[in-house]
């Protein structure tokens, strides 16, 4: 399909927030992204007229109960079979920051046998404790099967900023490392936390921002349409957003957000979604 | 029936607590001797049911698909007819 054809649509409830400046990231690499409230969704039920979902970031429904589960059980109890029929048919599922913790409340994250009943792993409180907003460097280590990183060389490290409370992935304490081994081995394992020089972060402040397990960042399902990124690749579209835009003297068009976006639609322009 | 559960829901044993030692030392800051601190949160849900244990297996059902996250959460449940 052509770019100009990608629809997108980013999906937004009381409390989502950078569903605008998603929508740009889409709109300025040719897509034609919409930004719909979930009302309108389940009243037009048209889900399935659009190439790409986004769950965008932000705080929905207040955080309630835990991020992300009040919105996630708010989609499938009406919207769930539309979302099993886009995701089956392998179109692409972004989730970005409360987005991932929708995805993983929702039990389509990790997805080691497809949309699982109960979530099975979470997104909980960082630690150190507290809202962390800044630059974070990630290493993509997603060997070819993450539809939203192929723009992304395995091994590269690039920048991307976070601003979260929970974001500190852990899998049950008794299953942590034979589920870690299954991500590895299914290439679901997409960013992790590292120094500016691309080591591992281990587990460490401030390269791991939140203590999260084996410093995963970003993971996507065996079948590598769904992804989800606790950083915000659509606060590091353009040049003036990166940190060093007053330190340089010659910056690209682009930040290191826009392989996200490009990605997908490279995946798409290639394939017939 | 109306009854009223208590569902409380806190961390499972092993997993790290930020919040409960962010307490701690807030408490140890103000002079209390203080080892650990546990955190929780208590949900009293009313509703009706035809008998106590029809009410707690309904509280039992929405801590699994609503209240709790089996990775990290552990819940107890208590059920209190309402007069």
């Amino acid at each position: 399909m052509n770019t100009e054809d990608i629809k997108v649509c980013v999906l937004r409830v009381g409390g989502t927030n950078c569903d605008a400046e998603t929508q740009r990231a889409f709109t300025e690499l040719g897509a034609k992204a919409e930004v719909i409230q979930v009302s309108d969704m389940i009243k037009k039920r048209n889900l399935l007229d659009y190439n790409v979902l986004v769950f965008p970031g932000g705080f929905s429904y207040g955080d309630y109960v835990r991020s992300g589960v009040i919105f996630a059980r708010h989609l499938s109890a009406n919207l769930g079979k539309e979302i099993r029929q886009f995701v089956d048919e392998g179109r692409p599922l972004l989730g970005i920051c409360n987005g991932f913790q929708i995805l993983v409340e929702y039990g389509l994250l990790p997805g080691f046998s497809g949309i699982s009943e109960f979530p099975e792993a979470t997104l909980t409180t960082n630690e150190p404790a507290g809202f962390k907003c800044k630059w974070v460097y990630l290493k993509q280590e997603n060997r070819g099967k993450c539809a939203f990183t192929s723009a992304i060389p395995a091994g590269k490290t690039i920048q991307l900023p976070i601003a979260h409370g929970e974001g500190r992935l852990l899998f049950p304490k008794e299953k942590e490392q034979a589920l870690l081994k299954k991500i590895i081995d299914q290439d679901m394992l997409v960013f992790r936390y590292c120094t500016k020089d691309g080591e591992t972060a281990e587990g460490k402040y401030p390269d791991n921002p939140n203590g999260s397990f084996h410093d995963i960042a970003g993971i996507c399902n065996p079948e590598g349409n769904i992804f989800g990124l606790m950083p915000h690749p659509e606060r590091a579209m353009y040049w003036w957003q990166q940190p060093t835009w007053t330190r340089e003297n010659q910056m690209l068009k682009y930040g290191d957000g826009k392989l996200i976006f490009q990605s997908i639609i490279n995946k798409l322009t290639k394939t017939n979604h | 029936m109306k009854y009223a559960a208590k569902i409380e829901v806190g961390l499972k044993p092993g997993h790290s607590n930020p919040e409960g030692e962010t307490t701690a030392r807030s408490l140890v800051e103000l002079g209390f001797s203080v080892e650990a601190v546990d955190v929780s949160k208590v949900y009293t849900i009313i509703l009706e049911a035809a008998s106590a244990k029809e009410a707690k297996a309904k509280a039992e059902e929405m801590s699994k698909r609503l209240l709790a996250n089996p990775t990290k959460d552990n819940y107890t449940i208590s059920v209190v007819e309402q007069k």
